[in-house]
């Protein structure tokens, strides 16, 4: 990625659209093959209600730390905006 | 969202084929997956790289402010921390990887396939799926209870693309520099955080 971040710098100058249309369908392949690994997989298959349990308890988890931090934050910011 | 629907329809499609045996099981033994996965990073790379006027213009953001991409990552990870001792069958790091997704549902998922598996890499995918969806639904009501900051911290890696037209609707134009800033440095920690809470 370090290196990707050179070769977009240096060659900043051209046009560089056509790239996130590479990155587009690769997302694309990768994804096809992560579903058919899950499909091809029976004890994924069979499990995935309590997969899709587990997930939205992690990103409910993951919301509700991220967001009391930020709500800290905002009131950090405001308050020094008074005084 | 087209675009997250087309993404997320490639993985139904794959779930299908792969479960009426269409596609031999063959083609999950080479490393296409793994080649994939190297020419994604170093398209982001250039993508990131080639964009120099962003990031001179995250130069004009208050300072404290420039906190909150890292509030995120710390929150996050806390909170899947603490999920995590409480899920039966996941364990904390697992967990902490999932998190470390940070929305960024396509990278994340793949990179935990890579490592830990296929049923990781499925909690990662719907995980980080759902907090996208979840981000968009809820910026209003977080805006209302909890600050304009709320939903940016919400969107994770999301917020300079599929959430941002969401975040300056409900937290203010005035945010957007903000916001794409705060994508771009969570963005950029996902493959690094991911990596780190899969090899622990």
């Amino acid at each position: 990625m370090i290196l990707g971040i050179g070769v977009g710098y240096i060659f900043r100058k051209r046009n560089l659209s056509f790239i996130s249309k590479v990155i587009t369908v690769l997302i694309w392949i990768l994804l096809f093959v992560l579903g058919l690994e899950v499909g091809s997989n029976p004890q994924i298959v069979s499990n995935l209600g309590n997969l899709g349990l587990d997930a939205l308890i992690i990103t409910l988890g993951a919301l509700l730390g991220s967001i009391t931090l930020a709500a800290l934050l905002w009131k950090i910011v405001n308050k020094s905006k008074v005084q | 969202m087209r675009s997250s629907l087309i993404i997320v329809g490639f993985f139904i499609v794959g779930s299908l084929l792969g479960y009426f045996g269409v596609v031999p099981a063959s083609i999950l033994e080479g490393d296409i997956s793994f080649y994939a996965l190297g020419a994604l990073m170093f398209c982001v790379g250039v993508s990131l790289g080639s964009d120099p006027e962003t990031l001179k213009s995250f130069t004009k953001i208050n300072p404290r402010l420039l906190l909150l991409p890292l509030l995120t990552i710390v929150g996050t990870l806390a909170g899947a921390a603490i999920v995590g001792m409480l899920l039966p069958n996941s364990s904390v790091i697992d967990s902490m990887a999932v998190g470390s997704g940070l929305g960024y549902y396509s990278l994340s998922s793949i990179f935990i396939t890579e490592f830990k598996g296929a049923e990781l890499g499925t909690i990662a995918l719907l995980s980080n799926i759902s907090r996208e969806i979840l981000a968009l639904l809820l910026a209003p009501v977080l805006v209302k209870y909890f600050g304009k900051l709320a939903p940016i911290a919400a969107g994770g890696a999301t917020t300079m693309d599929t959430t941002l037209p969401i975040i300056m609707k409900f937290s203010g134009k005035e945010y957007m520099v903000l916001s794409v800033f705060h994508g771009f440095v969570t963005d950029l920690s996902v493959p690094f955080l991911v990596t780190l809470f899969c090899s622990i």
